[in-house]
């Protein structure tokens, strides 16, 4: 047989007319006289459903008032409670004049993750660190005072929004590197070791969070010595922490387990001992894994925190179930409505930013494959 | 080149095993294994798949622990009690088959991280020792981008010079073209026979026959845990003198 060549092809642009906009509305939504059918009943439910949103929530709401009196239909939202406890849903009873502390402390805990990344050159690991650990311990002094000439501000005055970001932030700060170190532990050489880790992560897991906080709540002052009070506030984030540290635990774990055999031996063949094998190569990749898993434990623990509610601190929705108790917004019940959409928002304001944080933070870890 | 006729009889050897026998649980994949390689030498083992040569291979820098006999690496026997694996580990360089590559450090950081934390080398000096080393497995212009950028060939390479970096007295090979294109294998290893004719002492595992002929001293060929035949590449692959050596390479050959 006698050999065939051919010349190599030159490459080509696809076919116009493919992948335009008004293509695709031909093909997916009106290809046929049924698929044409369902579209515009679904548009039509669509723009209906949008309509009437707009109509209960923007044009027959009731923006202001001082009670129920001012929302006396239910045609409408009654965002009039919302702006008339403005203060508490955000603050608690935390003193008026001194709620620029609040604000300072929120503006240093935004910058904290601009800090963080900024941070480079030589000393780039200790200038992390720095940060991390100066940065919320300032807002944390700022909010509590007693020192620096900083009137005090005992807990029970910290309400609202900030005191469900307070409690979310420590517990999530804590939680992280506590449950680091136990999913290291978990899969250490030392049976001991391993023992404790998975007694701890399984006894935390295996309880009700509600359960742990009423315990916590009662039953902590008993360990400590006698004449000493601890904080409820305190008492509620060390729960916190310590519950979901089993959760970050198992999140590290799968984390952990994504990083192929091959990696710690190579590792090791250069010589590198346990420690740096693990920090230098095994964690990076470990916990860069865990980025999405471990976010969602955080948006967890963000939401978990209205159960704090039950054992007597009026969090963000703590204030707003006490709000509707008080006599002056007794009565309808389309107040509810109003009030508890509006903390679903702005929790959901929260949560939302947090899952887009995340994401930015895998595709820039991923630049770096 | 460095002839081992060079070498007296009484040039104690790089690397001993004694009687040394491994289990796997209840599988016995290293029985009563006894090698010499003295320095210099370039030992080729083959043999099929599960006799025990990856094992074998891996018990020189530990990353598989022997249960009984003895393994003295230069001088130093291994035990469970050596106070000091990393530095033994960080002077015996090892190139898997899957590479092995950090994926998240560049390539040069891939070389650099064994001087810095290990040799303890300032950053610049082993920035310069790595680029020396890239150069030399001729992937140079590679040096900023990540494993995951490049191609099997090139990664096995830079997996070379990352062992190369540390200045290893003994180098071992596991495999290391086994997971490359077919296209890839000859790049990989030119690199390992350049290394071989300045007169690294090396273990190599490896299922190309071609190269085995070319770079070994001598053929070390293993059956079911044990090494049944040790011999000159020549007289090897002209006629083995095991019966499992001529069966092993009249299925090796078959179509080569």
């Amino acid at each position: 047989m006698s050999a065939t060549v051919r010349k190599i092809q030159p490459a080509q642009p696809p076919p116009v007319g493919s992948g335009t906009r008004i293509s695709w509305l031909k093909e997916n939504l009106f290809s046929s006289l049924w698929n044409t059918a369902v579209t515009l009943l679904l548009g039509w439910f669509t723009v209906h459903f949008t309509l009437t949103v707009i109509d209960w929530a923007l044009i027959d709401a009731v923006w202001h008032g001082e009670s129920a009196d001012a929302c006396p239909r239910d045609r409408g939202a009654c965002w009039a409670f919302v702006t008339a406890r403005w203060q508490q849903i955000i603050y608690g009873q935390y003193p008026g004049a001194l709620l620029w502390r609040v604000h300072t402390a929120f503006a240093l805990a935004l910058v904290l993750p601009f800090a963080f990344r900024l941070a480079r050159g030589r000393h780039q690991a200790g200038i992390r660190a720095t940060v991390l650990v100066i940065l919320p311990v300032m807002a944390m002094l700022l909010l509590s005072g007693g020192i620096l000439g900083l009137e005090k501000v005992p807990t029970d005055q910290w309400g609202g929004l900030m005191l469900t970001l307070v409690i979310a932030s420590i517990a999530i700060v804590f939680s992280i590197p506590l449950g680091l170190v136990l999913s290291l532990a978990r899969q250490s050489r030392l049976p001991a070791l391993r023992l404790v880790a998975v007694g701890f992560i399984e006894f935390w897991r295996g309880v009700p969070l509600i359960v742990v906080l009423f315990a916590f709540v009662s039953m902590l002052p008993l360990f400590v010595p006698e004449g000493r009070n601890i904080d409820i506030l305190v008492r509620t984030v060390i729960a916190f922490a310590i519950f979901n540290s089993a959760y970050m635990a198992e999140v590290f774990r799968g984390g952990l387990q994504s990083v192929p055999r091959g990696q710690y031996e190579a590792a090791e063949a250069i010589g590198l001992d346990y420690w740096k094998t693990m920090g230098l190569v095994v964690l990076p990749q470990a916990i860069r894994n865990s980025v999405p898993a471990l976010m969602n434990t955080c948006i967890s623990i963000f939401k978990e925190t209205t159960l704090v509610m039950l054992i007597g601190l009026s969090d963000l929705l703590g204030v707003i179930q006490l709000s509707l108790e008080d006599p002056d917004w007794l009565g309808p019940t389309h107040i509810y409505g109003s009030a508890y959409l509006f903390a679903a928002l702005l929790f959901f304001v929260f949560t939302y930013s947090m899952s887009k944080y995340s994401l930015r933070l895998e595709n820039r870890m991923n630049v770096e494959h | 080149m460095t002839a081992i006729a060079d070498k007296t009889p009484a040039d104690p050897p790089i690397i001993r095993f004694e009687g040394v026998h491994k289990w796997f649980g209840n599988f016995h994949v290293l029985r009563h294994i006894d090698l010499d390689v003295v320095r210099g030498e370039k030992i080729v083992i083959c043999g099929p798949s599960g006799s025990g040569k990856s094992t074998l291979v891996r018990c020189i820098n530990q990353l598989e622990t022997h249960q009984r006999g003895r393994i003295v690496i230069d001088g130093t026997e291994l035990t469970d009690r050596l106070a000091d694996i990393h530095t033994l580990r960080s002077e015996i360089g090892m190139v898997f088959q899957s590479y092995n590559l950090f994926p998240h450090m560049t390539v040069l950081d891939n070389l650099v991280v064994g001087q810095h934390r290990v040799r303890q080398l300032p950053r610049s000096e082993a920035e310069s020792i790595a680029r020396q080393h890239l150069e030399r497995v001729r992937i140079a212009d590679q040096a900023s981008k990540y494993p995951g950028q490049l191609s099997g060939g090139q990664q096995q390479r830079v997996a070379i010079a990352r062992a190369l970096c540390m200045k290893p007295k003994i180098m071992l090979f596991d495999e290391v073209t086994s997971s490359l294109d077919p296209e890839m294998v000859k790049e990989v290893l030119d690199v390992i026979v350049d290394l071989a004719d300045e007169g690294m002492t090396m273990m190599v595992v490896t299922h190309e026959m071609g190269f085995a002929r070319e770079v070994a001293d001598r053929i070390v060929f293993m059956e079911e845990g044990c090494i049944v035949e040790e011999n000159k590449p020549a007289a090897f692959f002209n006629g083995p003198a095991s019966e499992g050596g001529r069966f092993f390479l009249s299925q090796v050959l078959h179509y080569g």
